[in-house]
């Protein structure tokens, strides 16, 4: 079994996009943070032959899902869509429209565009995390890029007139 | 649509944010360390005989090891016999590490670390146990620890205990010498092993 130090080289970054995509810039960190004390804590008993990756995209989709029932409960005003993460600020590379438009879309489809084209996750093991059929899976990831690039596209439209 | 058009979508957001993932990773070591889940915190120093990496666990440094001898290496054999709950994280090692410095710079001469010795067993770490006494800037013949180690005619496996020390520098190997004065083997290498004693018979 190789040193936890090198599972979170080789995916640190791919868990924080996740993160990021999910559950919005501003409690990224603490999903972060807690998959990763999450996944220390299982690593020894990890079976030798498990797809790491796919672990560890399922124990942060775990934690989101904490992350966001927790906000959803906080008492003060979120807007209005509890489960919708706030844009992350554009950090003037252009992806900043893009993480809007993610935050936008509703929480299975963001889940499965992020773990199917962030993570490069098979449709089927997109559907073991998130419930629910490999075709359900499959619609939801289409729809949520679709929905993306019709938002972008508009953004655009927007900039221009 | 096909996936490669998703992922161009998103490709904007597939860029590592190194900054981020430096601090997260400095999080993540504190908080597994408060959590008793860090088993070995590691760091790698500079010195005058390379990179040595220092590892640690909670009850003290277990490994101390040269490049040449391989740190991925040194840190795959630490994840099979003591655990894999392995992070890099420098501050449980910072009085190794500060006493390691004043040592380079000549001005230490014992090092007072609680040492984690669970990488020796039987007549080895005995040997390596006994390797502590020898003082700065002074040596001992392979056949002279072996007598002392209660062994006396034990000079070869004298050697291996000095070629398996765990804990090279720290704990003093590379003040063992073959019975002509010769410089016998060094874990570190020889250039490493004459470099040490250059800079204790210089002090």
């Amino acid at each position: 079994m190789k040193p936890f130090e090198r599972v979170v080289a080789e995916h640190g970054a791919t868990v924080l996009r996740v993160c990021r995509a999910i559950v919005g810039p501003v409690d990224a960190d603490d999903a972060w943070s807690e998959t990763f004390l999450a996944a220390l804590r299982a690593y020894p008993a990890l079976p030798a032959d498990a797809n790491v990756e796919a672990w560890l995209v399922t124990i942060a989709h775990n934690r989101a899902v904490d992350l966001l029932r927790a906000r959803a409960r906080r008492p003060e005003p979120v807007g209005e869509l509890p489960e919708a993460p706030s844009g992350r600020p554009a950090p003037g590379d252009g992806s900043g429209d893009i993480w809007q438009a993610v935050a936008a879309l509703p929480p299975k489809q963001r889940q499965a565009v992020a773990y199917h084209f962030l993570v490069g996750l098979p449709h089927a093991e997109v559907a073991a995390i998130l419930g629910g059929t490999t075709d359900a899976a499959r619609r939801a990831a289409a729809d949520g890029i679709s929905s993306l690039r019709r938002s972008l596209a508009a953004e655009r439209e927007g900039a221009r007139s | 649509m096909t996936d490669d058009d998703g992922a161009g979508l998103l490709a904007p957001l597939s860029r590592p944010d190194h900054a981020a993932l430096g601090r997260l990773h400095e999080r993540l070591g504190r908080e597994a360390a408060d959590d008793g889940l860090l088993d070995i915190a590691y760091r790698v120093i500079d010195s005058p005989v390379g990179p040595l990496l220092l590892a640690a666990t909670d009850r003290g440094l277990v490994r101390v090891a040269f490049e040449i001898e391989g740190h991925d290496a040194v840190l795959a054999v630490l994840a099979a016999r003591v655990s894999p709950r392995i992070l890099r994280f420098a501050a449980r090692t910072d009085e190794a590490a500060r006493q390691l410095d004043e040592y380079f710079a000549g001005r230490r001469r014992a090092f007072d670390v609680p040492l984690d010795r669970r990488l020796s067993q039987g007549f080895r770490r005995s040997v390596q146990e006994h390797l502590t006494e020898i003082a700065y800037g002074r040596t001992e013949s392979y056949t002279e620890v072996a007598a002392a180690a209660g062994s006396p005619r034990a000079v070869r496996a004298v050697g291996s205990a000095c070629a398996t020390n765990p804990l090279p520098v720290v704990v003093p190997c590379h003040r063992v010498l073959r019975s002509d004065g010769s410089l016998g083997g060094y874990v570190g290498g020889l250039e490493a092993k004459h470099a040490l004693l250059a800079l204790e018979s210089a002090a």
